[in-house]
């Protein structure tokens, strides 16, 4: 990593952080299908649904860079990341505020697992289609999010490959946690993680789409931040700024109408 | 048509998710700061100025909310 400027770092830690959460999730259902109906299924269906998010990665990224222009590209890169970034903050801050439920990964896996137990037993090509679809559609629907920040980041920053590495390295550290712990991962800060992850998306995809709206000018060129760069550093510091405030104020209501009541 | 519905399904709640303003606030701040730029304003403090708004979208919506 000795290589990598910061904006690099940045962008493969919010890969990564990204991807580690998503995993976590995935791997919630493929552990209740694993440990319930058997694996050989269940990792098929894993596996197939990597396969087609690998594809996706690749044929995605190759046709927006080929069809649209570098800035236009920036703001509607920009805009999706910034507008799926501040739906992770919101959450992230209404769950620290105590306003909103953690994300209980204990509670989906017995409940997946339960579901897993009643479901029939067809067979198809040989395999438990039950176990299969639902670890497809698990590991498919997760791995999408991750498709999508991989893509846009690593479009903007212009550098998938490293984006994507971001995002595999991920599977390591939470598949040597799932094997050491045997079950689901509850106890992984998903939240802190999913704040970290909000504030990095929002940041950079504020920047993007500002400089992006450039487009709309006569010579179509990037807007340019007047300190470059470093705006990153502002706008996060920004970003990290209103959403402590936002809790902070968000829990004295709660204190206050526990209060009250 | 299941995978067509299921596919929207996701965009939609990638995009709006629970809280439908925070999209429709940063397309209106975006489209105001396209304005701006296609007018000619295209100085550092229209940058600003979008960026303050784009904050101002994100958290107006978790401080207005009677039930928060």
């Amino acid at each position: 990593m000795t290589g990598l400027t910061p904006h690099e770092m940045a962008l493969v830690g919010a890969t990564f952080l990204a991807s580690a959460v998503e995993i976590v999730e995935a791997y919630t259902i493929v552990l209740a299908m694993g440990l319930t109906r058997g694996w050989r299924s269940t990792i098929s269906g894993a596996v197939a649904a990597l396969a087609v998010l690998a594809a996706v990665t690749v044929i995605g990224g190759y046709t927006i860079l080929r069809l649209i222009p570098e800035s236009l590209l920036q703001l509607v890169i920009g805009g999706l990341l910034l507008t799926f970034g501040l739906q992770w903050l919101r959450k992230a801050v209404l769950r620290s505020a105590g306003l909103k439920q953690m994300h209980d990964e204990a509670a989906i896996f017995a409940e997946e697992a339960a579901a897993s137990r009643a479901a029939g037993n067809e067979q198809v090509f040989g395999l438990d289609w039950f176990a299969f679809v639902v670890s497809f559609k698990g590991v498919l629907l997760e791995g999408l999010e991750v498709v999508v920040i991989v893509l846009t980041f690593g479009i903007s920053a212009g550098n998938i490959p490293l984006a994507a590495a971001g995002a595999l390295l991920a599977i390591l550290p939470v598949t040597a946690l799932v094997v050491v712990i045997r079950g689901p991962l509850a106890r992984v800060p998903e939240n802190a993680i999913k704040m970290t992850v909000g504030l990095l998306l929002t940041t950079f995809g504020s920047f993007w789409a500002i400089e992006g709206l450039g487009w709309f000018a006569a010579d179509q060129e990037s807007l340019a931040w007047p300190l470059g760069d470093v705006t990153l550093l502002v706008m996060l510091a920004t970003w990290v700024g209103v959403a402590r405030a936002l809790v902070a104020l968000l829990r004295r209501r709660v204190a206050l109408a526990t209060s009250i009541a | 048509m299941r995978a067509v519905r299921a596919f929207g399904r996701f965009w939609y709640e990638f995009l709006v998710g629970d809280d439908w303003r925070i999209v429709a606030g940063v397309t209106a701040v975006l489209g105001l700061g396209a304005l701006a730029v296609a007018m000619g304003l295209t100085g550092p403090a229209v940058m600003i100025t979008v960026f303050l708004a784009l904050v101002a979208v994100f958290a107006w919506p978790l401080l207005s909310d009677r039930q928060f």
